[in-house]
């Protein structure tokens, strides 16, 4: 068995953007299939300790988009969105929304890419675009999207200033 | 799951405290337990979280136990988009599971 595909997230300091990347054993085709057929997102995306239920997912240019996961206490947080582009099996362009802020408004847009690569291969591309630095930190820090616990999140000053010099 | 384990641990406020204190210096469990009004088990408690995550490291010194900061464990978590990259490593894994199990479906059909 060969090595795993490394997952590759660039997010340079100071950007309103991040870029997540990773190549699959597959073709695009079918890499397009699981990201955009409901039954098999269902399969993938979710965070192990989380239960994922789609609420909507009209999945075609103009379409929208809604999500809900759920912990084991009970707590609901609902992500939406609209589908600007739908270019089976090259490309997804939609928007965003994670509904548990205290303020709306803050949406980001996602470019998914695919493209295909020699040996029945294919690369995925996520480009996501902020309304600001602050939104794009916010979203990697909090790990609100993925359900990461809190522990990142309370990684305070005190541990920064006196350990990671 | 180590890793996630690491950010649970620095979740607490008296564990990140006992980090800040050895980080200066490697500390005995008495000496450490000098800094907080809880109990000394409390503190060993906490301590045991930390050990058992590669964040302190024990190093016996004569008849006095020090813990000493494991600075490769916290590099480990200082990578502040680390936890974010896991987590779609993780959909990815169960993503590259799923396309092999497309696949093998529609070899099968053939």
């Amino acid at each position: 068995m060969k090595a795993a595909n490394q997952t590759t997230i660039i997010a340079e300091k100071g950007k309103q953007e991040f870029f997540i990347e990773r190549e699959f054993e597959a073709p695009k085709e079918l890499v397009f299939k699981a990201f955009n057929d409901p039954e098999l997102l269902l399969q993938w995306l979710g965070p192990s300790n989380l239960s994922m239920k789609i609420e909507k997912f009209d999945n075609r240019s103009g379409g929208s988009y809604r999500f809900i996961h759920s912990d084991k206490n009970g707590n609901q947080y609902g992500f939406n969105g609209v589908i600007h582009e739908v270019a089976e099996p090259d490309r997804i362009i939609r928007t965003f929304e994670f509904e548990g802020l205290p303020e709306k408004g803050h949406v980001s847009i996602e470019f998914l890419t695919l493209e295909n690569l020699p040996g029945n291969r294919s690369k995925l591309r996520i480009q996501t675009v902020f309304k600001s630095v602050e939104d794009r930190d916010g979203m990697i820090q909090s790990g609100m999207e993925g359900g990461m616990n809190e522990g990142f999140k309370k990684l305070d000053e005190l541990l920064k200033l006196k350990l990671l010099k | 799951m180590i890793r996630r384990d690491v950010f649970q641990a620095i979740a607490d406020p008296t564990r990140r405290t006992i980090l800040a204190l050895i980080a200066l210096q490697a500390m005995t469990p008495n000496a450490l337990a000098e800094h907080f009004d809880s109990t000394r088990q409390g503190v060993s408690k906490h301590i045991k979280v930390l050990t058992e995550c590669q964040l302190v490291k024990k190093e016996q010194s004569g008849r006095e136990i020090y813990y000493h900061l494991n600075p490769k464990k916290m590099k480990e978590i200082a990578d502040w988009l680390e936890p974010f990259r896991k987590m779609w490593e993780n959909r990815f894994d169960k993503l590259d599971q799923l396309l092999s199990e497309m696949q093998s479906r529609k070899n099968n059909k053939k």
